[in-house]
């Protein structure tokens, strides 16, 4: 895409999504994430942003990830394929579900955490689709290229964007255009329409509540957001609040809480490590995270809870009480929600159980934590054995 | 008659005789957000012009406070580490951070007046 000539500099550079008018349009204040011009917040602000989210329903823009698909002949050769790069029992997936799941490499490390729905529909069956992180789109689609198996390629959606609506009452709101979408339960997709347009909706989200994501043709997506944004549960969120939803609920965000250099173990993710694979070992990193698994992580995200008001931020040093440093926070800030300052960090394995009293580094001052259960703030999803 | 003038750091400085007292601009707490946190300086220390005198942070970022001059600190807002949000509703009032006593008057000639930083602020949209 072209930018107009008056364009400044600072901004020529980026990626815009198919909203980015909208954006603006509503008083976005843009910012670079990732290689695009994303809305940080709207006029609500951040803080009513999340708020309102937790009590309404609130549509993020989060048409910057990559959403791609794996296609081969049927879904045991493409799940297959797939699962010798990633720790998921994704064989196992039924029409219609979705996973996350870790890309990992070969000394497993996390290269990016996605997810991985099947078609619903027996007819395209063999096809998965990945939504990925916008940051790790080039560096994902490159590694899928060159290590999924022979007959199963994989084709980048480009052209879609990805409306997420998030909160309480995002299923009133969107069943309204899209009467399907209420019988999802979470982490189940289906393709049906919004008002007559082609769509994919899944029941997931990023922030912990309850909610959808809806992958349209770009084409179609300012039609759409305006249609939500005019139901009056629904109000635009920028990815400020974003973040601290996806704090609240104990999330990671690529980049900051995993890299390339963490496992899924010491990512405390291991509940994405099917038991089927643990039996199997046969994906990239298997050695080392099949050892952790045994053995125990040197070290382990934790959720962190400081004493007080002071938010301790990204790159905080954590100490035990004898002043050693015993690692470091990765995400921190203040939640809303929670209405103090909270973060999640990895530390020494020795200091990772809830309770254990540590001290953050904020300013050259060592002050009081705690290391805490995650998530801050409990999660509503819809699961499909609740009532 | 007090005297107000500014830095480029949009921190304010409303002068009275020797006593300065310190916060940041309107312009500050709107780039910043809902304020949600606020440390002030202990009572008796003393600041150097550009010395980090507080800290400010929204839901996203910290940011800090730099002393536009010279002195030493008499008083803080208590108020804001009780009620953070009074800097995004009155920033340049009610929501003062800290009161000086000026260590050298003559720094203040190096301060923007209203004027003066209402072009700057001109200069950064």
């Amino acid at each position: 895409m072209t930018a107009p000539a008056e364009q400044t500099e600072k901004n020529s550079a980026l990626k815009r999504t198919p909203l980015h008018a909208l954006h603006l349009e509503l008083g976005g204040k843009m910012v670079e994430f990732a290689g695009y011009e994303m809305p940080v917040n709207y006029r609500l602000g951040v803080l009513k942003e999340h708020l309102h989210t937790r009590a309404e329903a609130g549509l993020f823009d989060v048409s910057h990830m990559g959403q791609a698909f794996v296609v081969g002949p049927d879904h045991d050769t493409t799940a297959g394929a797939l699962e010798t790069l990633t720790p998921g029992a994704l064989k196992g997936l039924k029409l219609g579900a979705m996973r996350y799941s870790l890309l990992l490499n070969d000394s497993g490390g996390i290269i990016d955490d996605l997810m991985v729905a099947r078609s619903v529909s027996s007819d395209d069956d063999g096809q998965l689709l990945l939504v990925v992180n916008a940051a790790r789109k080039e560096v994902d689609y490159r590694d899928l290229s060159d290590r999924l198996a022979a007959g199963v390629e994989l084709y980048t959606a480009d052209e879609r964007a990805l409306l997420a609506l998030q909160g309480p009452r995002a299923a009133a709101a969107l069943a309204r255009h899209c009467p399907m979408a209420e019988a999802l339960t979470f982490m189940t997709a289906t393709s049906t329409d919004f008002d007559g347009l082609d769509c994919h909706v899944s029941r997931s989200g990023y922030t912990g509540e309850d909610g959808f994501e809806i992958s349209i043709s770009a084409e179609n997506a300012e039609e759409v957001a305006r249609a939500l944004l005019a139901e009056p549960e629904v109000e635009a969120i920028g990815l400020g609040a974003r973040d601290s939803l996806r704090l609240e609920a104990g999330l990671c965000l690529y980049g900051h809480d995993l890299d390339e250099k963490t496992s899924p173990i010491e990512a405390n993710l291991a509940w994405a490590v099917g038991k089927r694979r643990r039996g199997e070992g046969n994906f990239s990193g298997a050695e080392r995270i099949l050892s952790e698994l045994e053995k125990g992580p040197e070290r382990l995200r934790v959720g962190i809870t400081p004493e007080g008001r002071a938010p301790a931020r990204e790159g905080t040093e954590i100490q035990n009480e004898a002043g050693e440093t015993i690692g470091l926070i990765t995400s921190g800030g203040y939640g809303p929600t929670v209405g103090g300052p909270i973060a999640m960090g990895y530390v020494a394995r020795d200091y990772s159980a809830t309770g254990t009293p540590i001290r953050l580094l904020v300013r050259g001052v060592a002050r009081p934590a705690l290391v805490a259960d995650m998530p801050f703030v409990p999660h509503r999803y819809r699961r499909a054995n609740a009532a | 008659m007090a005297d107000i003038k500014f830095t480029e750091a949009h921190e304010y400085i409303l002068v009275d005789g020797d006593i300065g007292t310190i916060g940041i601009t309107d312009y500050a707490q709107e780039q910043l957000g809902d304020i949600v946190f606020v440390e002030l300086p202990e009572v008796g220390r003393a600041v150097k012009k550009g010395d980090e005198a507080a800290v400010v942070e929204s839901v996203k970022a910290a940011a800090e406070v730099y002393a536009p001059v010279a002195g030493e600190v008499l008083e803080t807002n208590k108020e804001l580490e009780k009620n953070p949000a009074l800097v995004n509703e009155d920033a340049e009032g009610k929501a003062w951070f800290l009161r000086i006593k000026l260590a050298d008057a003559d720094e203040l000639s190096q301060l923007m007046d209203r004027q003066a930083y209402d072009s700057f602020l001109e200069t950064l949209s």
